[in-house]
């Protein structure tokens, strides 16, 4: 058994932005899909309003993440890697269930697995940037509005409406898997508690046979969701 | 002195962060900024609320002109009186349409035509030719009997139709225009001395009227607008504005603001809400947004025909019918007339929703002369452009009213038939229920030719809705278009909106892959429960 040492993993700004971005991402799924017609619970008209604000705010949340990563360097944990790309999937499928130990192992430098690297990635790259190009346009697909020359001027939504609901779709699906995931940590709740507190309980990084600084290049570690 | 490597690595991450504040935070900032929603506007309102409460004063007595004084022989006399002083009114009015009767208008497809009341086809008592000494009641002029009538002469305009404030003022019936004169005549003396700016019952004497009664034409215009509350009217509420009808249908040279596309065909002329309101008059830009696409009557006049009934169907076909060898009328519990021999069924409505459509302000009109399209099955009176793909067009309120009209069912075209005289034995329908008759009658004094064999075909007509405006309490609300079925608008089907469409497969693989998400999770967890357990017993063991 290797030795586990308490270790500060997200910092103040992350799990701010972590918690902000997971409220908002709630919010702006549960009211997109009132929207949506899908149920109806704040009632149509306070449902886009919702929606609106928190989109508005999910936006401000975005620009100081970006910048956030960017100057922290933090960017570069998202850097996808092939290297025990299998074995962590497989330790998903099957692994977890023998009580195998975690393929990759969770440092400060490299707090994601190769899986999380791949869908993270996606994620900020992929979905979210669609997701707000999509919902920006469907504010805007008139611009300026009245009678003065348009610099946008969508004419047909559809496509538009279209992306945004699939994207949705997407993004709570990751959202409902995510929420599983957190209980595969160390310990059921050992993720959860690092989001909330910032420190979770590492492997010793002295200990670890073969740890690597150059965290690109090597296994990058963890555990969980 | 030179940094110390501390320092410089600090420095770098200050630079690093003052450049990422330029490239990215600015120009957010900057954009939403930019992109800021437009602020409602209210001053233009304003300014109108102070006017509009504040009694028009003339600044002209009529009752001290001298030659308005004496006794006329005739209603010439009077016009002639009118336009000694007011001298170039008269050339104003022959060239208006509330005297001709027609406007020069250009219709893609047909070119510039000359189209009105006088000549074009409607729904309701279906045309004016061959019947004008009964429809020239309405006309703001002297005399209109039939086609020998002048347009030319200023002296057959009737000025004071339009222009008396004592609300006595009647054109007689049947008679051309012309007013009773003499002893059972009104007191024009009086008339004279009141001269003044029409007031809404000048308007309304004519507007409230159309089709043959009050309301029965366009729902949204009738005599209970004199008296009602801003619920049934914002504008014209006794307890609010209380706003005559040339407030917004303002006129230049009686040229007059406003159009009636039962009649008119371009995107002219047009009295807009927006005129008064601006283009963003509500504080939520949401609802400034939907201005692109929905005219603002679509939310705001939720119903019409809010105090009395309006006409929503006319069938020609089952006139004539006697019970006793005598004509005969049937009215319903409110007292409208849903059945009279002279002009068939009628269905009436009160609290009417809408229809709603497309506009772009242009229309087209069935003419008579057009061929009527009987595998349709179906004749639009007139048709009102628009669609989603075109700028121009908004979303507005519509009256349809329907009904069944005759037709030449050899030269297919819609037909003309007379249907007032003055006696009985001319073949006026109305006098002598003889279809035939009257159909032979009509389409000769057109003249226009007539095979002897006719049918009825069902017929539309369009007419936007614009008056009756409610409270803003009363407003469509959002759910009653983004709704997933029967909302509102759910026969405009050629563009797509939030709440009410969705595309089906995406939703069906949005709802399967959230569907496999939870299994492979509900899945995943039982097998790791178990396997515990098996660990922990085995441990045990
Ligand atoms: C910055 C990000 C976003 C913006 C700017 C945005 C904006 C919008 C807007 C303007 C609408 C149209 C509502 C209307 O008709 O008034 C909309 C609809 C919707 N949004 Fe978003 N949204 C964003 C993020 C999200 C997210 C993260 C989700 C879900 C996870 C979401 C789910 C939906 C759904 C399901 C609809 C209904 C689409 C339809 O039925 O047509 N949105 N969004």
């Amino acid at each position: 058994m290797s030795k586990h040492k308490k270790v500060y993993v997200y910092q103040g700004f992350e799990r701010f932005w972590h918690w902000n971005q997971a409220l908002l991402i709630f919010l702006l799924a549960f009211t997109g899909f009132e929207i949506h017609s899908s149920y109806e619970f704040f009632g149509f008209e306070t449902a886009v309003d919702i929606h609106n604000k928190a989109a508005w705010g999910f936006i401000i949340l975005i620009v100081f993440a970006i910048f956030w990563h960017i100057t922290t360097g933090e960017w570069k944990q998202y850097i996808p890697t092939t290297q025990n790309l299998k074995a962590q999937a497989e330790f998903y499928l099957f692994g977890i269930f023998r009580n195998a130990p975690h393929p990759t192992k969770k440092t400060i430098i490299s707090k994601l697995n190769p899986l999380q690297r791949l869908v993270y990635l996606g994620l900020k790259l992929l979905v979210i940037p669609v997701m707000v190009i999509s919902g920006l346009l469907f504010m805007f697909y008139r611009y300026p509005q009245g009678d003065s020359i348009a610099m946008i001027n969508i004419d047909n939504l559809e496509i538009i409406a279209l992306v945004h609901t699939a994207g949705a779709f997407v993004l709570l699906s990751f959202v409902v898997v995510h929420l599983y995931l957190i209980t595969t940590g160390h310990t059921v709740t050992s993720n959860l508690q690092a989001m909330i507190t910032g420190w979770e309980e590492l492997e010793d990084e002295d200990d670890s046979p073969e740890h690597d600084v150059n965290s690109e290049k090597t296994d990058t570690n963890t555990s969980g969701s | 002195m030179p940094l110390t490597p501390v320092n410089s690595t600090d420095m770098k991450k200050f630079t690093k962060a003052i450049t990422f504040f330029l490239a990215i935070v600015a120009p957010l900032l900057i954009i939403t900024v930019a992109l800021r929603a437009p602020k409602a506007d209210h001053s233009k309102l304003e300014a109108l609320r102070q006017e509009y409460p504040k009694e028009h004063k003339s600044g002209v007595d009529h009752s001290k002109m001298e030659i308005l004084q004496k006794d006329f022989n005739n209603p010439h006399e009077m016009t002639a009186a009118c336009l000694t002083c007011h001298t170039e009114r008269g050339t104003e009015l022959l060239h208006s349409a509330h005297f001709k009767w027609e406007r020069e208008e250009f219709i893609p497809g047909r070119g510039v035509t000359y189209l009105g009341k006088k000549n074009l086809i409607n729904n309701f008592c279906t045309g004016v030719q061959s019947n004008e000494g009964s429809c020239m009641k309405c006309h703001a002029g002297y005399g209109w009997n039939d086609k020998t009538f002048d347009f030319t002469n200023p002296f057959n305009i009737d000025c004071i139709v339009c222009h008396d404030n004592t609300g006595t003022y009647k054109k007689a019936s049947g008679g051309a225009g012309y007013p009773e004169m003499g002893p059972d005549g009104p007191d024009f003396k009086k008339i004279l001395a009141s001269m003044g700016q029409p007031k809404s019952e000048n308007c309304g004497n004519c507007h409230f009227g159309g089709g043959g009664g009050n309301n029965v034409k366009h729902g949204d215009l009738e005599i209970a607008l004199l008296t009602a509350g801003r619920d049934v009217d914002v504008h014209m509420g006794v307890d609010g504005a209380h706003m005559n009808c040339v407030d917004c249908h303002t006129a230049e040279n009686h040229v007059m603001k406003g159009r009636y596309y039962g009649v008119s065909s371009t995107n002219t002329q047009r009295l807009n809400c927006e005129d008064c309101h601006t283009e963003f008059p509500h504080q939520k830009n949401i609802l400034n947004e939907h201005s692109i696409k929905v005219g603002c009557q679509t939310c705001h006049i939720p119903i019409y025909a809010k105090v009395n009934a309006t006409k929503m169907y006319w069938d020609w076909a089952t006139a004539t019918r006697k019970k006793d060898g005598k004509e005969y009328e049937l009215l319903d519990a409110d007292g409208n007339i849903v059945y009279t021999s002279i002009k068939g069924d009628f269905v009436w409505e009160k609290n009417v929703k809408p229809e709603y459509f497309w506009f772009n302000g242009t229309a087209d009109h069935h003419l008579i002369t057009d061929k009527v399209d009987t595998l349709s099955g179906m004749l639009k009176i007139n048709t009102l452009f628009g669609e989603y793909r075109d700028r121009n067009s908004k979303i507005v309120p519509m009256k349809v009213h329907r009904g069944r009209q005759p037709y030449d069912t050899e030269h297919l075209t819609i037909i003309q038939a007379k249907l007032w005289d003055k006696e009985k034995g001319k073949g006026a329908l109305w006098l002598d229920l003889d279809w035939e008759r009257s159909i032979e009658e009509g389409m000769a004094y057109i003249p226009l030719p007539y095979s002897g064999n006719y049918a009825f075909i069902e017929t539309e007509m369009y007419m936007p809705v614009n008056h009756m405006v409610s409270p803003a309490s009363q407003a469509v609300t959002c759910k009653e278009c983004h709704t997933r079925n029967d909302g509102r608008l759910a026969t405009l089907t050629d563009f797509y909106m939030p709440g009410r469409d969705r595309n089906r497969f995406i939703d069906l693989a949005g709802q399967l892959t959230l569907l496999l998400s939870f299994i492979g999770i509900f899945a995943h967890a039982s097998i790791r429960y178990m396997a515990a357990r098996k660990r922990k017993t085995a441990q045990i063991q």
